[in-house]
């Protein structure tokens, strides 16, 4: 490896990386604005200059020089000190000195760095810049006179999230960033743009002016809005949590949330059950705990464990089924117990069978992929992301089998039926030529495959194609809870109905739902016991409603779509009378005379790691990327268009439907609100 | 005789465009003559004979232009090589492409087939200025005419296929730095890009390229077909040839003129310019090689050599050999506000130092072109152009600098004189408010 010095101390590097890396590698912090690891490098901010012998005899940008043998960097001489006072004098003379009122204060990379490098006064005298603040969308707030021009919302837009709508206009010192004609950004993950920011240009609006950061109490967790476990941060004051952020995860989500999961968590304040409540003549009436779980009792007392059935929701955690497992059917002997409220026609094999076994981070690996009744945009945009930047960095070919999707990078429509995976592995010309001369081909099947009366016989068909190709078999969920959910064993056992059956006609006499409201229970004449957290599809439907927790109000374990199991702390505690879910259940069996053997969340734990290992191990993914699918369901393949379950992103779930933000996203995705321009 | 060039000796023979521009006229005139034999001696030999020659780039930076070609890769792998040159002529008091692209436009035309094939280039765009219509009419024209004659495009009378286009630009100074006229090129906005890679490495779409400035190519044809060592006879050592200077300002007759490099500043003047304005005490500065060079005062342009390394000792540089000359009736402070305006309005705000230091700049250079400003700013202005230069992507941040520092270096008088005398007799500046309240 080559060697260079950096302020006389010798270090080794790996070639190819710049000289700011070098300088890090060798402990000295290098200041910088424009510069991201993970965007393209711009040189524009000029904050990172450095002295490098040999070259010439002026100051260089440390982020776009590539450093090589035998260089020598000096990080901290009067040359070095001049330039980069100098540069943040520039930077401050057109800043507006509105740190008091700033959301960005207390975590501004301006501000922190004008403590190193600025002067104490000001020397110049002209009026400041005044730039007008642009619109770009409900979740980005503009204040343009803040902005440095680093341009990283710009290379972020254009490079990561592939939307290319924010650019910089104009030239010289009039130069500023905005969205063609002011419209609003359309990209899932324009949220990050905010984070981006070195400065207090772009915050957040719909947190704007909420908090100061040094006030919130900051909880490690995970999200559950789609089931890829990415890693997050809550800040909470008091009982309120105020904002979600990004934790990195180079495994999941690198440093990046989409708008959903960072901005979905004021609907945790809103539509909640905060109370337990009785249906009396038509009505839903408050009742106290004991008045619900007694009738709760009376109902389970009164109907055949063969007409009960419970079904768990798209943000279910480990514990909470876990709890309903050894309950209904441990105790109780009720086999209708299912996890798949989407019918998706998986589960029961082998766990590599509904898994993605490349794992996330195995996409920078692959090299032709094929996705299967998937639109990894809306199902999961931190992944899509993943995939955008395997064909925009190395080129790789991407098809997709099922309706039309513009994904933000070209992939080729091989047919919209389930009949198209047939033609497709009989196919030898285009992208099947490609597929199959690939050495790391990805099949990447989605809940809009598995989810439909055929989906059976489409597993089997595309684990087929993938066996015969050897290309990994990855299965891309939609919700939090549902690997779990399989991992436990969470689907009807002999004689059990699945969830369709329970809801269909005459299904059942009594119906459990734990969070579930993705399940149209309207033909359904069953009683309704509601175990959640908003007044959503649900609890609109219940019979009677317990209130239970969010996951950032309780300790919970999931297990994302790659088999990782992970842990969500809790930030705040349930809101008013509500109850963590496995309580509640605990509360019941008690009351029905089957008491689960645990009483605090610590024995569920033990008992669950004790029944199912698989938890015990947390934070890696097991997937076998070599694991060649061998399912047994036979069956025609339609021409049905294979469709994605989500047709409005910003709606997916009953804490999304409930927040404000969510609404204006989706309305002005939907076209119902008109952008600013218009 | 008047200078020193003679006419025999002139490369451009239709400068002020008396005879007709087109091929057959050019012909006559020699250009096309034995192109195809200097081809046929191969790239090298064209290489080393340009090395030989001296030439330096024309284009304001003076790097060797035998050099500059030298470092493309010698053979063509995955990508092609471009020829680009540069004609996006855009420095204030400038004007000589223009006068090559209109009047003689086949020498340009046969220069870029001569440099291509000796870079192993089949491409060449010619980046032209957004303002230059008629130019780029007669230049497209010319290179109509050219493919028609079959000396240039596929199957040529050369042996090398060559296509040659014009690209007209929008107008933007910053296009005439060499990576942002790539980038331009490309479809992008113009702005800079950062070196390293340098264009020969990774240039116009990513590929080996070339940026000339259209004199540097124009006379590549005529020292092939005279021998480099006569191309090097001229000037002083390091600073060869001939080369056209226009001077502009105050001179009786302002022209364009090609003569030897290291033509005396007085020669140049007095023998093609009719001398400075009222006689040659009068002259009071010159700003000797385009508006971003520092300027010189009258006292070191008497036996001033006009070439390269010169003018470099004064602190000051040859640029385009844009003369500007000044007479003791200018006020060199408002004009070299004027420049930091241009500097100011041609910025493209990508780097922070330029965005916000030629702003800076310009609003002080305009109080101090009124006598409106504090004695102290002086070394505060000094202190931001040293902050701009030097720490910016490409050479601008460097020539809104320089004009400012050549006016402090040599006529701070002058400015400290305009600001005491403002303030005389102003009961409202700061010094005399308190008299007045007491």
């Amino acid at each position: 490896m080559p060697i260079a010095k950096v302020n006389g101390k010798e270090i080794e590097f790996e070639p190819g990386m710049t000289v700011l890396q070098v300088a890090e590698l060798a402990g000295e912090e290098i200041p910088r604005f424009c510069y991201h690891e993970r965007l393209s490098i711009a040189g524009n901010c000029r904050m990172c200059l450095v002295e490098v012998k040999p070259g010439p005899p002026k100051p260089q940008a440390s982020c776009a020089l590539p450093a090589a043998e035998g260089q020598e960097i000096t990080t901290n001489s009067p040359m070095v000190e001049k330039a980069r006072k100098g540069v943040m004098e520039f930077l401050l003379i057109n800043h507006p000195l509105d740190c008091p009122i700033c959301d960005q204060g207390g975590e501004c990379d301006l501000q922190d760095q004008a403590m190193g490098y600025g002067r104490d006064a000001t020397r110049y005298q002209e009026n400041k810049r005044a730039v007008e603040d642009k619109y770009m969308g409900p979740v980005i707030k503009t204040v343009m006179n803040r902005c440095i021009q680093c341009t990283r919302c710009v290379r972020f837009i254009t490079e990561v999230a592939g939307v290319p709508e924010i650019g910089l206009i104009s030239r010289g010192e009039d130069v500023e960033i905005t969205t063609y004609l002011e419209s609003a950004c359309a990209s899932e993950l324009s949220g990050n743009v905010n984070d981006l920011c070195p400065v207090g240009a772009l915050t957040h609006k719909p947190w704007a002016f909420n908090y100061r950061p040094w006030e919130l109490k900051r909880t490690q967790s995970i999200d559950v809005m789609d089931a890829l476990g990415s890693a997050t941060r809550i800040d909470a004051r008091g009982s309120e949590v105020m904002r979600v952020l990004p934790r990195t995860n180079e495994a999941i989500n690198e440093e990046w949330l989409d708008d959903k999961q960072r901005y979905a968590c004021d609907g945790l304040l809103r539509q909640r059950l905060d109370h337990p409540y009785i249906r009396e003549g038509g009505k839903l009436k408050p009742a106290t705990w004991e008045e619900a779980l007694a009738a709760v009792v009376a109902k389970v007392r009164e109907t055949k464990p063969e007409r009960t059935g419970v079904i768990a929701g798209d943000q279910a955690d480990a514990e909470t089924m876990k709890a309903a497992l050894d309950l209904f059917r441990g105790k109780l002997g009720i086999a209708s117990l299912d996890c798949r409220q989407d019918g998706a026609q998986v589960g029961g094999g082998a766990r590599e069978e509904y898994l993605f076994n490349a794992t996330i981070a195995g996409i920078d690996e692959a090299d032709a992929i094929l996705l299967i009744g998937t639109n990894p945009r809306l199902e999961a945009p931190i992944l899509n992301q993943r995939i955008r930047r395997a064909w925009s960095s190395r080129g790789v070919p991407v098809a997709m089998i099922g309706a039309e999707a513009d994904l933000t990078y070209p992939c080729e429509n091989l047919g919209a039926g389930a009949d198209a995976i047939a033609t497709f592995s009989k196919s030898k010309k285009g992208f099947a030529e490609k597929f199959k001369a690939a050495k790391n081909p990805m099949v990447i099947v989605g809940s809009g495959a598995m989810a439909r009366t055929d989906g059976a016989a489409i597993l089997a068909a595309a684990g087929k194609v993938a066996a015969l190709v050897g290309a990994s078999w990855n299965v891309l969920h939609s919700a939090a809870s549902r690997v779990g959910g399989l991992d436990l064993g969470f689907i009807p056992s002999a004689g059990g109905k699945t969830a369709p059956e329970l809801a269909a006609k005459g299904g059942a006499d009594l119906i459990f739902l734990l969070g579930a409201d993705e399940i149209d229970l309207s033909k359904s004449k069953a009683f309704v016991v509601y175990v959640g957290t908003h007044g959503d599809a649900g609890a609109h439907r219940a019979d009677i409603i317990l209130p239970g927790a969010a996951w950032t109000e309780k300790n919970g374990l999931y297990a994302n779509t790659e088999g990782r199991v992970q842990r969500a702390d809790r930030a705040v505690y349930p809101k008013g009378e509500a109850r963590e879910d496995w309580a509640i259940l605990r509360a019941l069996s008690e009351r029905l005379g089957v008491t689960l053997p645990y009483n605090t969340h610590d024995q569920l734990r033990v008992a669950l790691f004790a029944d199912h290992p698989t938890f015990a191990g947390q934070g890696f993914a097991p997937g076998k990327a070599d694991f060649k699918p061998a399912f047994t369901a036979k069956g025609a393949l339609t021409t049905t268009p294979l469709k994605s379950p989500i047709s409005d992103f910003y709606m997916t779930n009953p804490i999304a439907r409930a927040s404000v933000t969510m609404s204006e996203l989706s309305a002005l995705k939907s076209g119902a609100k008109l952008m600013a321009a218009e | 005789m008047v200078g020193i060039l003679e006419d025999k000796d002139r490369i451009f023979t239709n400068l002020y465009g008396f005879h007709d521009w087109g091929l057959e006229a050019a012909k006559k005139r020699g250009c096309w003559n034995a192109t195809r034999d200097m081809l046929k001696m191969g790239g090298p030999w064209i290489i080393d004979q340009i090395k030989n020659s001296g030439l330096r780039g024309r284009g304001g930076a003076g790097f060797g232009t035998g050099l500059k070609w030298s470092f493309m890769p010698k053979e063509v792998k995955d990508r092609p090589h471009y020829l680009v040159v540069n004609a996006d002529e855009s420095e204030p008091g400038t004007c000589k492409d223009r006068e090559i692209m209109r009047h003689d436009p086949h020498l340009l035309i046969e220069g870029c087939l001569i440099a291509s094939f000796a870079m192993k280039a089949h491409v060449c765009y010619i980046y032209i200025r957004g303002e230059y219509v008629r130019e780029r009419e007669v230049l497209e024209e010319a290179i109509k005419q050219a493919y028609a004659a079959k000396l240039i495009g596929k199957n040529n009378i050369h042996g090398w296929d060559f296509d040659c286009y014009v690209h007209h630009g929008a107008g933007a100074y910053i296009c005439g730095e060499e990576t942002a006229l790539l980038e331009s090129l490309e479809g992008k906005k113009g702005q800079p890009r950062l070196k390293p890679p340098f264009p020969a490495g990774s240039g116009v779409y990513g590929c080996p390229t070339t940026v000339n400035n259209v004199e540097s190519i124009a006379v590549v044809g005529t020292i092939l077909r005279r021998g480099a060592q006569w191309f090097a006879g001229f000037g002083r050592p390091n600073n060869t040839g001939t080369k056209l200077f226009c001077v502009s300002g105050h001179v009786n007759l302002p022209c364009n003129v090609e003569e030897t490099m290291s033509i005396p500043f007085r020669q140049l003047i007095e023998d093609h310019c009719g001398g400075v304005r009222g006689g040659w005490g009068n002259l009071k500065a010159v700003i000797p090689g385009g508006s971003s060079v520092r300027m010189i005062p009258a006292e070191a342009c008497e036996d001033l050599p006009m070439d390269f390394d010169s003018l470099s000792a004064l602190k000051s540089g040859l640029g385009t050999a844009a003369v500007i000359v000044m007479d003791k009736s200018t006020d060199l402070i408002k004009a070299i506000a004027r420049l930091s305006y241009f500097y100011k309005h041609e910025s493209c705000g990508q780097c922070t130092p330029c965005r916000e230091g030629t702003g800076w700049m310009w609003r002080v250079m305009e109080r101090m072109a009124s006598g409106e400003a504090e004695m102290s700013e002086i070394d505060t202005l000094l202190d931001v152009t040293t902050q701009v230069e030097g720490h910016t992507i490409c050479a601008l941040g460097d020539a809104a600098a320089w004009p400012i520092q050549g006016l402090f270096r040599h006529f701070r008088h002058e400015v400290e004189d305009r600001i005491t005398a403002y303030r005389t007799g102003k009961p409202h500046v700061q010094g005399h408010t308190l008299e007045a309240a007491e």
